[in-house]
C-alpha cells in the first residue's frame, strides 16, 4: 500500500517537473530549458533538503510538531552569515569565493548547531519545553543576527540583506553546483541511516538498549540536518512553515513512520508541492503572488491543526 | 555473570545508590526487591549502560559496561524499563522486530523473522500483530515490549517490573516464560520484582535492596522470612507456610 502510495508521489513529481519544464515554452528552446533545469535543480533540492532534514530532526527530537527552522537552526545560519561579514566587512566578504564561503558558512552552522542543541538533545525535553526553547532560540539568533545588522556598514549590510528573505523566484544559481554535493552527499547518508532513525525513533533507552550509541549517532545526525539547513537556506532564505507542512502530509500519505517510507515520501512530497506550486504561480496565476507567502500560510495553519487536533507525538 | 564493584551513584547531589557490590552468576532468575526508591531501577540502569557509571565498576561476562562498545553489549544484554513509552507511532509487528536490530541491523533475515513469530506466539500476541501501538491497553502494550526485549535474544535479560500493567493470567504466564528461559535456554534474567510472593514462587535467589544498598540476598526460603522483611519494608507481615513454600500475606 505504501509502495503504491510512494508511486503516486513519484508520478505526481514527475509530473510537475515536466509542467515546469514544458509549460509556456517558446523563443530560444535551448535557452530557456537550460535556465529552467537550473531552476528546477534548485527548487527540487531545496525542496527535498528541507523535507528530509525535517523528517530526521523530528525523529531525533522525538517530537513532531518541531522542524529545524521553528528551532531556528535558519536564522541561525544567516547568523553565522552576518557574523562572517562582520568580520570581514563587506568588501572582503563580497571578494570571497562563493563556494567557499558557503563552506564556512555550513561549517560555522555546524558548529554553533552541535553547541547549542546538543545540550538539550541529550536528554529529551517533553514537546512544550523543547517548543518554548525553540522559540527562544529563533528569537535569540533573529535578534542577534539584526543587532549585527545594525552595527554594521550599510553596504555591507546590502550584501547580506538579500539572503535574508524567502525567495523562490530568485534562486542563488552560482551555489548550485556546490550545494549540489553537499545535498547528494547528505542524502545517501540519511537513506543508508534509515534503520537506525527507526530504531532513534523509540528514545534514548531503549534505542540504547538495542545499541545505538546516542550521543554519538545524534550529533552526527544533527551534523546533517545542518547541512541540508545551510543548502535550502543559502539557496532561497529562511522558510518557517514548509518542513512541517511537506512533512504532515506526507506522513499522512503514507500512514507511516518507517524511514525507509517516509523519507522517500517527504522528499517527493516537497518536490511537488514547490515545482507544482512554482508551476501554477508562474503559468495559472501569472505570478500575481508569491509562492513562499502560500506555503507559509499553509505550513502554519498545518502548525495549528497539529497543535489542536494534538497530534502530539 | 554480571559483576558489580563498589558502584556509587549520585543524581543532582542526592546520593542513589552506595557502594553497592554484587555479583549475579550466569543462569538462573534473580529478583531485586525493595520499597519505592531504594535504587533498584537505577541499579538495573547501570547494568544497562542506560545511566553513565560514576564510580566502581560493572561487567557482564568480563565485558566493562563502560567501555565495550554498545553494539557488542546489545547482543549481550537486553532491558525493558519500567517506563518505556513508544513515541512513535507503530505496528505490534513491527515493535517486536526492533529487538532483532542489534543482530541484522535493520535487514531482517529469514531467521530473524521466525524468531519475531517466536515471540509474538510466546506472548499471545499473533491476533494483536497488525495493530498500533497506541491502541493497545497497558497490558497488551507491556507484553509486546516484554516480547521485543525477547527477541533480542540475549544471554541477560534486565526487566524492570515488568509485571506492571498485566492481570494475573499474563503475569503468571510471564513469570512462566522466564522460568522457562532460564532453565532451558540458560538465559540470566534479572527482574525488579514487587509483588514479593511472585520472587518467592520464580527467582532462584532474591536481593532486597533499601536506601540505594543491598541489605539482604539469599534463596527465597531464607529471604521470606518475618523478620528479614520486617528489615526491608519497614513491617511486620506474616508469613505461612502452603505445600512447604513460605507465602507472604503482606496485605493483611
Amino acid at each position: 500500500m505504501a509502495k503504491n502510495r510512494i508511486a503516486i508521489l513519484a508520478a505526481l513529481s514527475v509530473l510537475s517537473v515536466v509542467a515546469f519544464l514544458t509549460i509556456g515554452l517558446r523563443g530560444n528552446i535551448a535557452f530557456v530549458l537550460e535556465l529552467r533545469a537550473i531552476k528546477l535543480l534548485a527548487l527540487s533540492q531545496v525542496g527535498v533538503s528541507i523535507a528530509v532534514s525535517t523528517v530526521i530532526f523530528q525523529t531525533v527530537t522525538g517530537n513532531r510538531i518541531v522542524t529545524p527552522s521553528i528551532m531556528g537552526l535558519d536564522a541561525l545560519y544567516l547568523f553565522g552569515q552576518m557574523a562572517l561579514v562582520f568580520a570581514l566587512g563587506g568588501l572582503g566578504y563580497a571578494a570571497l569565493n562563493p563556494q567557499l564561503k558557503f563552506a564556512g558558512e555550513v561549517l560555522v552552522l555546524m558548529a554553533l548547531a552541535c553547541a547549542l542543541l546538543l545540550p538539550m538533545l541529550r536528554s529529551r525535553l517533553d514537546m512544550g519545553l523543547m517548543l518554548l526553547a525553540g522559540v527562544v532560540f529563533g528569537v535569540l539568533f533573529r535578534s542577534l543576527h539584526s543587532l549585527l545588522a545594525r552595527l554594521i556598514d550599510p553596504n555591507a549590510f546590502a550584501v547580506v540583506q538579500g539572503a535574508s528573505f524567502a525567495n523562490f523566484n530568485a534562486v542563488r544559481t552560482d551555489l548550485l553546483a556546490f550545494a549540489s554535493v553537499l545535498t547528494i552527499a547528505a542524502l545517501i547518508v540519511a537513506w543508508r541511516a534509515r534503520h537506525v532513525l527507526d530504531v532513534v525513533s523509540l528514545g534514548s533507552d531503549t534505542a540504547t538498549g538495542l545499541g545505538i550509541t546516542w550521543s554519538r549517532t545524534v550529533t552526527g545526525l544533527l551534523v546533517l540536518v545542518s547541512s541540508l539547513v545551510a543548502v535550502s537556506t543559502a539557496l532561497v532564505g529562511p522558510v518557517a512553515f514548509f518542513g512541517l507542512l511537506v512533512v504532515a502530509l506526507a506522513e499522512r500519505i503514507v500512514n507511516t513512520r518507517r524511514h525507509a517510507v517516509l523519507l522517500p515520501a517527504a522528499a517527493l512530497t516537497g518536490i511537488v508541492i514547490l515545482v507544482g506550486g512554482q508551476t501554477l504561480f508562474q503559468h495559472g496565476l501569472g505570478s500575481s503572488s508569491t509562492l513562499g507567502v502560500v506555503i507559509e500560510f499553509f505550513g502554519g495553519i498545518a502548525f495549528l491543526l497539529l497543535l489542536v487536533l494534538g497530534s502530539r507525538k | 555473570m554480571i559483576r558489580i564493584e563498589n558502584v556509587s551513584l549520585s543524581l543532582q547531589a542526592t546520593p542513589i545508590l552506595h557502594d553497592i557490590s554484587l555479583t549475579i552468576p550466569k543462569g538462573g532468575v534473580t529478583a531485586l526487591v525493595g520499597p519505592n526508591g531504594a535504587g533498584k531501577s537505577s541499579l538495573l540502569s547501570l547494568i544497562a549502560r542506560l545511566q553513565p557509571l560514576q564510580t566502581g565498576a560493572i561487567s557482564i561476562d568480563g565485558l566493562p559496561v563502560d567501555t565495550t562498545p554498545n553494539r557488542t553489549l546489545a547482543k549481550i544484554v537486553a532491558i525493558l524499563r519500567q517506563d518505556s513509552v513508544v513515541a512513535s507511532r507503530l505496528r505490534v509487528r513491527e515493535l517486536v522486530s526492533f529487538g532483532r536490530f542489534p543482530h541484522n541491523r535493520g535487514r531482517l533475515t529469514d531467521t530473524d523473522r521466525t524468531i519475531i513469530e517466536q515471540s509474538l506466539k510466546q506472548f499471545d500476541l499473533t491476533d494483536l500483530a497488525g495493530r498500533f501501538i497506541d491502541t493497545l491497553s497497558g497490558g497488551q502494550r507491556q507484553r509486546a515490549l516484554v516480547a521485543m526485549a525477547f527477541c533480542q535474544g540475549t544471554d541477560y535479560l534486565l526487566l524492570d517490573e515488568p509485571l506492571n500493567n498485566l492481570d494475573m493470567y499474563y503475569a503468571r504466564d510471564l513469570m512462566r516464560s522466564l522460568r522457562q528461559v532460564a532453565d532451558g535456554n540458560g538465559k540470566t534474567v534479572v527482574i525488579v520484582l514487587h509483588d514479593i510472593n511472585m520472587a518467592g514462587a520464580y527467582a532462584d535467589r532474591i536481593v532486597a535492596m533499601k536506601s540505594g544498598r543491598v541489605i539482604a540476598d539469599g534463596a527465597p526460603a531464607e529471604m521470606l522470612t518475618t523478620p528479614v522483611l520486617q528489615d526491608v519494608f519497614g513491617f511486620a507481615m506474616q508469613v505461612a507456610t502452603i505445600n512447604g513454600k513460605p507465602i507472604v500475606l503482606h496485605h493483611l
